[in-house]
Protein backbone atom coordinates (compact mmCIF):
# COMPACT_ATOMS: atom_id res chain seq x y z
CA UNK A 1 0.00 0.00 0.00
CA UNK A 2 1.56 3.58 -0.33
CA UNK A 3 2.19 5.67 2.30
CA UNK A 4 -0.63 8.11 3.49
CA UNK A 5 1.29 11.19 3.98
CA UNK A 6 0.79 12.64 1.26
CA UNK A 7 -2.73 12.61 1.30
CA UNK A 8 -3.03 13.58 4.71
CA UNK A 9 -0.72 16.85 3.79
CA UNK A 10 -3.26 17.39 1.33
CA UNK A 11 -6.41 17.77 3.39
CA UNK A 12 -4.78 19.45 6.32
CA UNK A 13 -3.65 22.04 3.42
CA UNK A 14 -7.57 22.52 2.33
CA UNK A 15 -8.19 22.91 6.13
CA UNK A 16 -5.58 25.84 6.16
CA UNK A 17 -6.91 27.23 3.32
CA UNK A 18 -10.43 27.03 4.73
CA UNK A 19 -9.18 28.77 8.02
CA UNK A 20 -7.88 31.61 6.07
CA UNK A 21 -11.13 31.62 3.53
CA UNK A 22 -13.74 31.69 6.15
CA UNK A 23 -14.67 34.58 8.79
CA UNK A 24 -15.66 34.18 12.17
CA UNK A 25 -19.01 35.85 11.00
CA UNK A 26 -19.26 32.85 8.77
CA UNK A 27 -19.22 30.09 11.75
CA UNK A 28 -20.17 32.04 14.87
CA UNK A 29 -23.70 31.44 16.30
CA UNK A 30 -25.68 34.75 16.14
CA UNK A 31 -28.31 34.32 18.58
CA UNK A 32 -26.45 35.52 21.36
CA UNK A 33 -28.27 34.64 24.61
CA UNK A 34 -26.72 36.74 27.20
CA UNK A 35 -27.72 37.45 30.73
CA UNK A 36 -27.91 40.36 33.21
CA UNK A 37 -25.11 41.08 35.92
CA UNK A 38 -28.12 41.09 38.56
CA UNK A 39 -29.08 37.85 37.80
CA UNK A 40 -28.09 34.97 40.99
CA UNK A 41 -25.46 32.28 39.71
CA UNK A 42 -28.80 29.91 40.21
CA UNK A 43 -30.49 31.61 37.18
CA UNK A 44 -27.29 31.10 35.54
CA UNK A 45 -27.62 27.66 35.62
CA UNK A 46 -30.80 27.52 34.58
CA UNK A 47 -30.49 29.43 31.68
CA UNK A 48 -26.98 27.22 31.04
CA UNK A 49 -29.19 23.72 31.40
CA UNK A 50 -32.48 24.90 29.34
CA UNK A 51 -30.48 25.97 26.56
CA UNK A 52 -27.44 23.53 26.78
CA UNK A 53 -24.58 26.09 26.33
CA UNK A 54 -21.54 26.69 28.55
CA UNK A 55 -21.13 30.14 28.82
CA UNK A 56 -22.93 33.59 28.20
CA UNK A 57 -21.69 37.37 27.99
CA UNK A 58 -22.91 40.18 30.62
CA UNK A 59 -24.63 42.68 29.33
CA UNK A 60 -25.70 46.01 31.19
CA UNK A 61 -27.62 48.98 29.52
CA UNK A 62 -26.60 47.46 25.92
CA UNK A 63 -22.77 47.19 26.67
CA UNK A 64 -21.27 44.31 27.12
CA UNK A 65 -19.41 44.33 30.61
CA UNK A 66 -18.53 40.05 31.09
CA UNK A 67 -18.43 36.64 30.33
CA UNK A 68 -20.17 34.23 32.39
CA UNK A 69 -19.05 30.33 32.49
CA UNK A 70 -19.98 26.84 33.44
CA UNK A 71 -16.67 26.83 35.66
CA UNK A 72 -17.65 30.24 37.38
CA UNK A 73 -20.82 28.19 37.82
CA UNK A 74 -19.33 24.88 39.68
CA UNK A 75 -17.24 27.10 41.54
CA UNK A 76 -20.10 29.24 42.81
CA UNK A 77 -21.90 25.19 43.27
CA UNK A 78 -18.74 24.39 45.38
CA UNK A 79 -18.93 27.21 48.10
CA UNK A 80 -22.81 26.88 48.16
CA UNK A 81 -23.00 30.63 46.76
CA UNK A 82 -25.69 30.03 43.83
CA UNK A 83 -27.43 33.53 45.23
CA UNK A 84 -23.94 35.43 44.55
CA UNK A 85 -25.10 37.64 41.63
CA UNK A 86 -23.74 37.16 38.19
CA UNK A 87 -21.12 40.78 38.54
CA UNK A 88 -19.45 38.64 41.74
CA UNK A 89 -18.75 35.75 39.46
CA UNK A 90 -18.01 36.83 36.03
CA UNK A 91 -14.68 37.85 34.36
CA UNK A 92 -14.91 41.46 33.41
CA UNK A 93 -13.67 42.52 30.19
CA UNK A 94 -13.78 38.99 28.34
CA UNK A 95 -11.54 38.55 25.24
CA UNK A 96 -13.43 39.24 21.66
CA UNK A 97 -12.75 38.91 18.52
CA UNK A 98 -13.88 40.83 15.53
CA UNK A 99 -16.62 39.37 13.12
CA UNK A 100 -14.68 40.11 9.92
CA UNK A 101 -11.58 38.60 11.46
CA UNK A 102 -10.61 35.45 9.26
CA UNK A 103 -11.23 32.26 11.24
CA UNK A 104 -7.29 31.27 11.56
CA UNK A 105 -7.47 33.57 14.17
CA UNK A 106 -9.86 32.56 15.99
CA UNK A 107 -8.08 29.37 16.16
CA UNK A 108 -4.95 30.99 17.02
CA UNK A 109 -6.79 32.54 20.20
CA UNK A 110 -7.94 29.12 21.13
CA UNK A 111 -5.16 26.94 20.99
CA UNK A 112 -3.09 30.47 23.01
CA UNK A 113 -5.91 30.88 26.01
CA UNK A 114 -7.48 27.80 26.19
CA UNK A 115 -10.68 29.30 26.66
CA UNK A 116 -14.14 27.88 25.78
CA UNK A 117 -15.93 30.93 23.96
CA UNK A 118 -14.93 34.05 22.34
CA UNK A 119 -17.74 36.79 22.28
CA UNK A 120 -17.69 38.37 18.59
CA UNK A 121 -17.93 42.42 18.22
CA UNK A 122 -17.94 44.42 15.12
CA UNK A 123 -15.68 46.74 14.21
CA UNK A 124 -17.90 49.18 16.54
CA UNK A 125 -17.46 47.41 19.76
CA UNK A 126 -21.30 46.00 19.06
CA UNK A 127 -21.98 42.26 20.03
CA UNK A 128 -23.37 40.15 16.72
CA UNK A 129 -22.26 36.59 18.13
CA UNK A 130 -20.34 34.24 19.71
CA UNK A 131 -17.90 31.21 18.73
CA UNK A 132 -16.81 28.16 20.49
CA UNK A 133 -14.37 25.95 18.44
CA UNK A 134 -17.53 23.24 17.99
CA UNK A 135 -18.63 26.23 15.84
CA UNK A 136 -15.14 26.20 14.20
CA UNK A 137 -15.57 22.54 13.25
CA UNK A 138 -19.14 22.99 11.85
CA UNK A 139 -18.20 25.72 10.00
CA UNK A 140 -15.15 24.00 8.41
CA UNK A 141 -17.11 20.69 7.93
CA UNK A 142 -19.96 22.31 6.20
CA UNK A 143 -17.48 24.01 3.71
CA UNK A 144 -15.56 21.09 2.93
CA UNK A 145 -18.65 19.44 2.58
CA UNK A 146 -20.29 21.44 -0.21
CA UNK A 147 -16.49 21.15 -2.32
CA UNK A 148 -16.67 17.29 -2.19
CA UNK A 149 -20.47 16.60 -2.20
CA UNK A 150 -20.90 15.68 -5.73
CA UNK A 151 -17.96 13.50 -6.93
CA UNK A 152 -17.06 12.49 -3.54
CA UNK A 153 -18.71 8.93 -3.46
CA UNK A 154 -17.23 7.77 -7.23
CA UNK A 155 -13.68 9.08 -6.27
CA UNK A 156 -13.58 7.11 -3.31
CA UNK A 157 -14.03 3.58 -5.42
CA UNK A 158 -11.67 5.10 -8.67
CA UNK A 159 -9.17 7.56 -7.33
CA UNK A 160 -7.05 4.75 -6.06
CA UNK A 161 -6.62 2.97 -9.34
CA UNK A 162 -3.46 4.14 -10.01
CA UNK A 163 -1.99 3.68 -7.00
CA UNK A 164 -3.81 0.00 -6.63
CA UNK A 165 -2.93 -1.28 -10.30
CA UNK A 166 0.92 -2.81 -9.94
CA UNK A 167 3.03 -1.60 -13.23
CA UNK A 168 5.44 0.46 -14.14
CA UNK A 169 3.39 2.36 -16.64
CA UNK A 170 -0.16 2.82 -16.27
CA UNK A 171 -2.16 4.45 -18.97
CA UNK A 172 -6.67 4.32 -19.13
CA UNK A 173 -7.52 5.24 -22.45
CA UNK A 174 -11.26 6.14 -22.98
CA UNK A 175 -12.69 6.87 -26.70
CA UNK A 176 -15.93 8.67 -27.63
CA UNK A 177 -17.67 8.94 -31.19
CA UNK A 178 -18.72 12.60 -32.32
CA UNK A 179 -21.64 12.74 -34.63
CA UNK A 180 -20.98 15.75 -37.62
CA UNK A 181 -23.50 18.66 -37.80
CA UNK A 182 -25.56 16.80 -34.14
CA UNK A 183 -26.02 20.38 -32.50
CA UNK A 184 -28.36 18.94 -29.75
CA UNK A 185 -25.51 15.70 -28.99
CA UNK A 186 -22.52 18.10 -28.96
CA UNK A 187 -20.87 18.10 -25.68
CA UNK A 188 -21.46 14.83 -24.35
CA UNK A 189 -18.02 13.55 -25.25
CA UNK A 190 -16.28 15.96 -23.00
CA UNK A 191 -19.33 15.91 -20.22
CA UNK A 192 -18.32 11.91 -19.88
CA UNK A 193 -14.72 12.54 -19.74
CA UNK A 194 -14.92 15.84 -17.29
CA UNK A 195 -17.46 13.26 -15.06
CA UNK A 196 -15.04 10.19 -15.61
CA UNK A 197 -11.64 12.25 -15.04
CA UNK A 198 -13.97 13.42 -11.90
CA UNK A 199 -14.02 9.76 -10.42
CA UNK A 200 -10.44 9.31 -10.94
CA UNK A 201 -9.88 12.13 -8.32
CA UNK A 202 -7.86 14.68 -10.59
CA UNK A 203 -7.46 18.10 -9.81
CA UNK A 204 -10.57 19.94 -10.34
CA UNK A 205 -8.15 23.16 -12.27
CA UNK A 206 -7.01 20.74 -14.23
CA UNK A 207 -10.08 18.59 -14.83
CA UNK A 208 -11.37 22.27 -16.04
CA UNK A 209 -8.51 22.77 -18.81
CA UNK A 210 -8.98 19.38 -20.06
CA UNK A 211 -13.00 19.68 -20.56
CA UNK A 212 -12.55 23.33 -22.38
CA UNK A 213 -9.96 22.22 -24.60
CA UNK A 214 -11.95 18.84 -25.53
CA UNK A 215 -15.08 20.86 -25.77
CA UNK A 216 -14.04 22.83 -28.04
CA UNK A 217 -11.85 20.11 -30.19
CA UNK A 218 -15.59 18.76 -30.40
CA UNK A 219 -17.68 21.14 -31.09
CA UNK A 220 -14.94 21.27 -34.17
CA UNK A 221 -16.00 18.33 -34.85
CA UNK A 222 -19.87 19.05 -34.74
CA UNK A 223 -19.24 21.82 -37.11
CA UNK A 224 -16.09 21.04 -39.88
CA UNK A 225 -16.07 16.78 -40.06
CA UNK A 226 -17.96 15.13 -42.87
CA UNK A 227 -18.87 12.13 -41.06
CA UNK A 228 -17.81 12.78 -37.30
CA UNK A 229 -15.26 11.73 -35.69
CA UNK A 230 -13.42 10.36 -32.69
CA UNK A 231 -12.32 11.84 -29.26
CA UNK A 232 -9.63 9.67 -27.60
CA UNK A 233 -8.16 10.39 -23.96
CA UNK A 234 -5.42 8.27 -22.50
CA UNK A 235 -4.92 9.04 -19.14
CA UNK A 236 -1.56 8.57 -17.54
CA UNK A 237 0.13 9.42 -13.92
CA UNK A 238 1.66 12.56 -15.37
CA UNK A 239 -0.41 13.97 -18.42
CA UNK A 240 -3.60 13.45 -19.83
CA UNK A 241 -3.29 13.29 -23.82
CA UNK A 242 -6.51 14.15 -25.64
CA UNK A 243 -6.52 13.49 -29.66
CA UNK A 244 -9.49 14.62 -31.37
CA UNK A 245 -10.04 12.85 -35.05
CA UNK A 246 -11.81 12.86 -37.69
CA UNK A 247 -11.71 12.24 -41.43
CA UNK A 248 -12.17 15.32 -43.82
CA UNK A 249 -12.21 17.77 -45.12
CA UNK A 250 -9.16 18.89 -43.22
CA UNK A 251 -7.64 22.44 -43.41
CA UNK A 252 -5.82 23.63 -46.06
CA UNK A 253 -4.07 26.50 -43.93
CA UNK A 254 -3.35 26.03 -40.26
CA UNK A 255 -1.81 29.20 -39.58
CA UNK A 256 -4.44 30.93 -40.63
CA UNK A 257 -6.86 28.75 -38.53
CA UNK A 258 -4.99 29.30 -35.79
CA UNK A 259 -5.39 32.98 -35.86
CA UNK A 260 -7.87 34.32 -33.21
CA UNK A 261 -10.82 35.00 -35.42
CA UNK A 262 -10.56 33.43 -38.17
CA UNK A 263 -12.98 31.36 -39.31
CA UNK A 264 -15.29 29.64 -42.33
CA UNK A 265 -18.19 28.41 -39.76
CA UNK A 266 -21.61 29.05 -41.20
CA UNK A 267 -24.32 31.05 -39.46
CA UNK A 268 -26.21 28.25 -37.71
CA UNK A 269 -22.98 27.65 -36.05
CA UNK A 270 -22.69 31.30 -35.08
CA UNK A 271 -26.22 31.53 -33.83
CA UNK A 272 -25.63 28.54 -31.54
CA UNK A 273 -22.55 31.05 -29.87
CA UNK A 274 -19.39 29.30 -31.64
CA UNK A 275 -17.58 29.88 -34.94
CA UNK A 276 -16.34 33.09 -33.73
CA UNK A 277 -12.91 32.17 -34.57
CA UNK A 278 -11.90 31.43 -31.00
CA UNK A 279 -11.84 27.81 -30.45
CA UNK A 280 -8.27 27.12 -31.53
CA UNK A 281 -6.51 29.64 -29.68
CA UNK A 282 -9.10 28.42 -26.68
CA UNK A 283 -7.14 24.86 -26.93
CA UNK A 284 -3.91 26.25 -27.11
CA UNK A 285 -4.41 28.36 -23.65
CA UNK A 286 -5.49 25.57 -21.94
CA UNK A 287 -3.26 22.88 -23.31
CA UNK A 288 0.65 22.40 -22.57
CA UNK A 289 0.81 20.95 -25.79
CA UNK A 290 -1.24 21.43 -28.61
CA UNK A 291 0.13 20.00 -31.66
CA UNK A 292 -2.34 20.33 -35.15
CA UNK A 293 -1.59 18.12 -38.06
CA UNK A 294 -4.48 18.25 -40.86
CA UNK A 295 -4.47 16.92 -44.96
CA UNK A 296 -7.36 18.24 -47.08
CA UNK A 297 -9.24 15.66 -48.09
CA UNK A 298 -7.79 12.99 -45.73
CA UNK A 299 -8.41 15.05 -42.41
CA UNK A 300 -7.20 16.45 -39.07
CA UNK A 301 -5.52 15.12 -36.60
CA UNK A 302 -5.34 17.33 -33.33
CA UNK A 303 -3.12 15.95 -30.31
CA UNK A 304 -3.92 18.09 -27.12
CA UNK A 305 -1.57 17.25 -23.85
CA UNK A 306 -1.96 18.60 -20.39
CA UNK A 307 0.45 17.48 -17.80
CA UNK A 308 -0.56 16.22 -14.11
CA UNK A 309 1.57 17.57 -11.24
CA UNK A 310 2.79 15.28 -9.03
CA UNK A 311 0.30 13.65 -6.36
CA UNK A 312 -2.52 15.18 -8.11
CA UNK A 313 -4.71 11.68 -7.86
CA UNK A 314 -3.69 11.12 -3.93
CA UNK A 315 -5.91 14.19 -3.51
CA UNK A 316 -8.69 11.89 -1.38
CA UNK A 317 -6.80 8.73 -0.87
CA UNK A 318 -7.10 7.36 2.48
CA UNK B 1 -22.97 36.60 -3.17
CA UNK B 2 -25.69 33.94 -2.73
CA UNK B 3 -28.71 33.46 -5.51
CA UNK B 4 -31.39 34.63 -3.36
CA UNK B 5 -29.60 38.11 -3.55
CA UNK B 6 -29.15 37.71 -7.48
CA UNK B 7 -32.43 37.53 -7.26
CA UNK B 8 -33.34 40.61 -5.28
CA UNK B 9 -31.28 42.86 -7.46
CA UNK B 10 -32.31 41.76 -10.97
CA UNK B 11 -35.76 41.49 -9.78
CA UNK B 12 -35.25 38.49 -11.38
CA UNK B 13 -37.35 34.57 -11.52
CA UNK B 14 -36.07 31.05 -10.94
CA UNK B 15 -36.88 29.22 -14.23
CA UNK B 16 -35.37 25.39 -13.35
CA UNK B 17 -36.47 22.89 -10.56
CA UNK B 18 -34.88 22.40 -7.34
CA UNK B 19 -32.93 25.20 -7.43
CA UNK B 20 -31.08 26.58 -3.61
CA UNK B 21 -31.27 29.82 -3.35
CA UNK B 22 -28.95 29.97 -0.49
CA UNK B 23 -25.84 28.48 -3.60
CA UNK B 24 -23.35 31.59 -3.79
CA UNK B 25 -21.88 32.65 -6.92
CA UNK B 26 -18.19 34.05 -6.93
CA UNK B 27 -18.35 36.48 -9.41
CA UNK B 28 -20.00 37.50 -12.89
CA UNK B 29 -19.77 37.79 -16.44
CA UNK B 30 -21.67 38.47 -19.72
CA UNK B 31 -21.24 37.10 -23.04
CA UNK B 32 -23.36 35.71 -26.47
CA UNK B 33 -19.88 33.87 -27.52
CA UNK B 34 -19.71 30.55 -25.91
CA UNK B 35 -16.07 30.68 -26.89
CA UNK B 36 -15.50 33.70 -24.88
CA UNK B 37 -17.02 32.20 -21.90
CA UNK B 38 -14.95 29.22 -21.98
CA UNK B 39 -11.71 31.09 -22.23
CA UNK B 40 -12.46 33.53 -19.35
CA UNK B 41 -14.79 32.05 -16.88
CA UNK B 42 -13.55 30.70 -13.29
CA UNK B 43 -15.80 28.41 -11.12
CA UNK B 44 -18.13 29.47 -9.22
CA UNK B 45 -19.03 32.52 -11.93
CA UNK B 46 -22.40 33.49 -12.61
CA UNK B 47 -22.98 34.14 -16.62
CA UNK B 48 -25.28 36.32 -18.06
CA UNK B 49 -26.18 35.44 -21.48
CA UNK B 50 -28.53 36.38 -24.25
CA UNK B 51 -28.42 33.04 -25.65
CA UNK B 52 -30.86 30.42 -24.86
CA UNK B 53 -29.91 26.95 -26.32
CA UNK B 54 -28.55 23.77 -24.68
CA UNK B 55 -25.24 24.62 -25.52
CA UNK B 56 -24.71 27.47 -23.20
CA UNK B 57 -25.23 24.71 -20.23
CA UNK B 58 -22.59 22.54 -21.57
CA UNK B 59 -20.53 25.46 -21.86
CA UNK B 60 -21.35 26.59 -18.15
CA UNK B 61 -20.76 22.55 -17.47
CA UNK B 62 -17.32 22.54 -18.83
CA UNK B 63 -16.27 26.02 -17.42
CA UNK B 64 -17.39 25.56 -14.12
CA UNK B 65 -20.18 28.48 -14.13
CA UNK B 66 -22.45 27.94 -10.87
CA UNK B 67 -25.52 29.57 -12.53
CA UNK B 68 -27.34 30.76 -15.65
CA UNK B 69 -29.39 34.13 -15.92
CA UNK B 70 -31.06 34.46 -19.02
CA UNK B 71 -31.33 38.23 -19.74
CA UNK B 72 -34.28 40.55 -22.14
CA UNK B 73 -36.81 38.07 -20.44
CA UNK B 74 -35.88 35.53 -22.63
CA UNK B 75 -36.67 32.05 -21.77
CA UNK B 76 -34.94 28.60 -23.02
CA UNK B 77 -36.28 26.17 -24.70
CA UNK B 78 -37.10 22.97 -22.60
CA UNK B 79 -34.78 21.08 -23.87
CA UNK B 80 -32.56 23.69 -22.18
CA UNK B 81 -34.28 23.49 -18.90
CA UNK B 82 -34.04 19.48 -19.18
CA UNK B 83 -30.36 19.68 -19.56
CA UNK B 84 -29.52 22.31 -16.72
CA UNK B 85 -32.01 20.23 -14.13
CA UNK B 86 -30.08 17.02 -15.08
CA UNK B 87 -26.81 19.17 -14.24
CA UNK B 88 -27.73 20.66 -11.53
CA UNK B 89 -27.25 24.04 -12.67
CA UNK B 90 -29.85 27.06 -11.35
CA UNK B 91 -31.01 29.19 -14.33
CA UNK B 92 -32.75 32.64 -13.88
CA UNK B 93 -34.65 34.62 -15.66
CA UNK B 94 -33.55 39.04 -15.76
CA UNK B 95 -36.08 41.23 -17.69
CA UNK B 96 -33.50 43.65 -17.97
CA UNK B 97 -30.48 43.55 -21.10
CA UNK B 98 -27.34 42.35 -20.40
CA UNK B 99 -25.98 45.64 -19.53
CA UNK B 100 -28.36 46.34 -16.82
CA UNK B 101 -28.67 42.80 -15.25
CA UNK B 102 -24.36 42.82 -15.31
CA UNK B 103 -24.58 46.69 -14.09
CA UNK B 104 -26.90 45.63 -11.32
CA UNK B 105 -25.24 43.34 -9.68
CA UNK B 106 -21.95 44.84 -10.65
CA UNK B 107 -22.66 47.95 -8.21
CA UNK B 108 -23.95 45.41 -6.05
CA UNK B 109 -20.59 44.26 -5.14
CA UNK B 110 -20.61 40.91 -7.29
CA UNK B 111 -17.02 41.33 -8.95
CA UNK B 112 -15.49 40.55 -12.39
CA UNK B 113 -12.76 38.23 -13.03
CA UNK B 114 -10.12 41.63 -14.11
CA UNK B 115 -8.20 40.37 -17.45
CA UNK B 116 -7.29 37.11 -18.56
CA UNK B 117 -4.17 35.94 -20.48
CA UNK B 118 -5.73 35.51 -23.69
CA UNK B 119 -7.18 38.87 -23.91
CA UNK B 120 -3.81 40.16 -22.48
CA UNK B 121 -1.73 38.98 -25.05
CA UNK B 122 -3.98 39.38 -27.71
CA UNK B 123 -4.07 43.43 -26.16
CA UNK B 124 -0.63 43.41 -26.24
CA UNK B 125 0.03 42.29 -29.72
CA UNK B 126 -2.25 44.94 -30.91
CA UNK B 127 -1.46 48.15 -29.18
CA UNK B 128 1.74 47.66 -26.91
CA UNK B 129 4.18 45.44 -29.30
CA UNK B 130 5.67 48.28 -31.28
CA UNK B 131 5.80 51.11 -28.54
Amino acid sequence: MSVDLPAHSKEITRLQELAYELKVEDAMTRNVLTVSPNATMAEVRELLRVNRISGMPVMENGRMVGIVTIEDLIKALAAGELQATVRERMHPRPVTLYADEPLVHAVARFSELKFGRFPVIDRQGKLVGIITQGDIVRAMLKRLEISYREEEIHRYRASHIFEDIIADEVALVFGYRVKARDFGHAGEASSGLKRTLGRLGIRPDIIRRVAVATYEAEINIVVYSVDGGEIVAEVRRDRIKIEAIDHGPGIPDIELAMQPGWSTAPDWVREMGFGAGMGLPNIKACADVMKLESTVGVGTHLTIIIYVPNSSYKLTSR
Amino acid sequence: MKLSEVLRIIEGKVISRNVDLEAEVTSGGGADLMSDVLAFAQDGMLLMTGLTNPQVVRTSEMAGTAAIVFVRGKIPPPETIALAEEKGIPLLASKFTMFETCGRLYVAGLPAHGLFDLTIQRWHEAFERRE
